[in-house]
């Protein structure tokens, strides 16, 4: 499993699919977030693996 | 794993309107060349100009400041305090000015504390009007006309803000889906100085996707105010954002090429806007600055009321003869 946390709600999703599927599975657009996994941005192409934590910021803040 | 272009090493940001893939070292060299470029592409302004950048505290502005200064530009910004105590937002995103100045080794910057200098913060203006003014857009009222002050006083050939190019698509949405003419006639990464004590506006993030802004403000350890302005919840514009993204998400650059194409044929005149007839821009007998009204400038007319009823703490409304408003 794999766990997608966006401000304060989080999801628990098999892992093995990239977080661009898991994004738009837990009904974001990849577009307006963007993943960050231990603090360090990356790829949404990426494949989410066995007990990974991603954290979504949104795009649109602050200004 | 999605791999760097130029170097193949992980990437942590795929582009899929530029088919682009980058990891960070190599996302931190593009950003400031496509800024580069577009500096050049509408001359926006030259090496030996002084540019005053506006800053919110949020991504844009600081991830602007933070290009143009590694571009070497010269630049000075300048924070307004808006007086929005929600959540201590203004308090937090002047912080954020200032830590990131600090962190930068010292870059200069003014604040204007409206409060302070005019003797209401903007909500609590807004709450006394009550009528005709929505508190956003007298926010951009007054930050437009100190902008124009503190450039003026400080001899800047340009104010430079953080728009991007999710922010001109959805303006520029909005406006079509309104047919306002007027509007999609002035909207330009560049407007001109129409006088002698008005500087040029630029947006030289705008062909920058805000996901982009976003990432180099991260990627870049920009600590930016997250949090939206709390008037702003709600606001058309993040709708607009939300639609072309939903555009977006279906259809690889939507965003892009409605913008693009759009400069672009206002370029080559494919589309002409019936241009509102000139106007005679006179002097405000106040504050000095043009205005298109005889007699107040808009900023100053806005403050009339409260001439007579300004609150005793340190009011410094625009007195006639000021110079600067």
């Amino acid at each position: 499993m794999m766990k997608l946390i966006y401000r304060d709600k989080e999801w628990e999703l098999a892992h093995g699919m990239t977080i661009r599927d898991a994004i738009i599975k837990i009904g974001l657009n990849p577009e307006a977030v963007l993943p960050l996994r231990q603090g360090k941005l990356i790829s949404e192409d990426n494949i989410g693996q066995e007990n990974d934590v991603i954290t979504l910021i949104a795009v649109v803040s602050g200004g | 794993m999605l791999k760097c272009r130029k170097c193949g090493q992980p990437a942590v940001i795929n582009m899929r309107h530029h088919r682009l893939a980058l990891c960070e070292t190599h996302f931190l060299d593009w950003v400031p060349a496509r800024v580069q470029h577009t500096i050049e592409h509408f001359q926006m302004f030259r090496p030996d100009e002084r540019v005053l950048v506006a800053v919110s505290g949020g991504k844009d502005s600081l991830a602007l400041w933070d290009i143009l200064t590694r571009l070497g530009y010269q630049t000075e910004g300048v924070y307004i305090n808006l007086g929005i105590a929600d959540g201590g937002y203004s308090q937090l995103s002047q912080s954020k000015v200032e830590q990131f100045a600090a962190s930068r080794g010292g870059l200069r910057y003014q604040v204007v504390d409206v409060q302070e200098t005019y003797g209401w913060s903007v909500p609590a203006l807004a709450r006394h009007r009550r009528r005709g003014h929505k508190t956003c857009s007298l926010c951009g009222l007054i930050k437009r006309h100190i902008m124009n002050r503190i450039a003026y006083e400080g001899g800047f050939s340009a104010i430079a803000t953080g728009h991007n190019l999710d922010d001109e698509a959805a303006v520029l949405m909005q406006n079509t889906l309104h047919w306002e003419t007027g509007y999609l006639g002035r909207q330009s990464p560049v407007l001109p100085a129409t006088h002698p004590r008005l500087a040029r506006k630029v947006k030289p993030l705008c062909l920058l996707y805000e996901r982009e802004t976003a990432a180099y403000a991260l990627v870049r350890g920009i600590d930016y105010i997250y949090d939206e302005c709390p008037y702003s919840v709600g606001a058309t514009t993040l709708f607009y954002k939300e639609l072309l993204n939903q555009l977006e998400s279906r259809s690889v650059a939507a965003k892009q090429n409605f913008y693009l194409t759009f400069l672009k044929a206002k370029e080559e005149g494919l589309v002409k806007f019936v241009e509102p007839a000139e106007v005679e821009l006179s002097t405000c007998e106040r504050c000095g600055q043009p205005t298109s009204a005889q007699g107040l400038c808009a900023f100053c007319r806005l403050w009339e009321p409260e001439r007579q009823t300004a609150p005793e703490n340190g009011s410094e409304l625009p007195a006639a003869g000021d110079v600067d408003g």
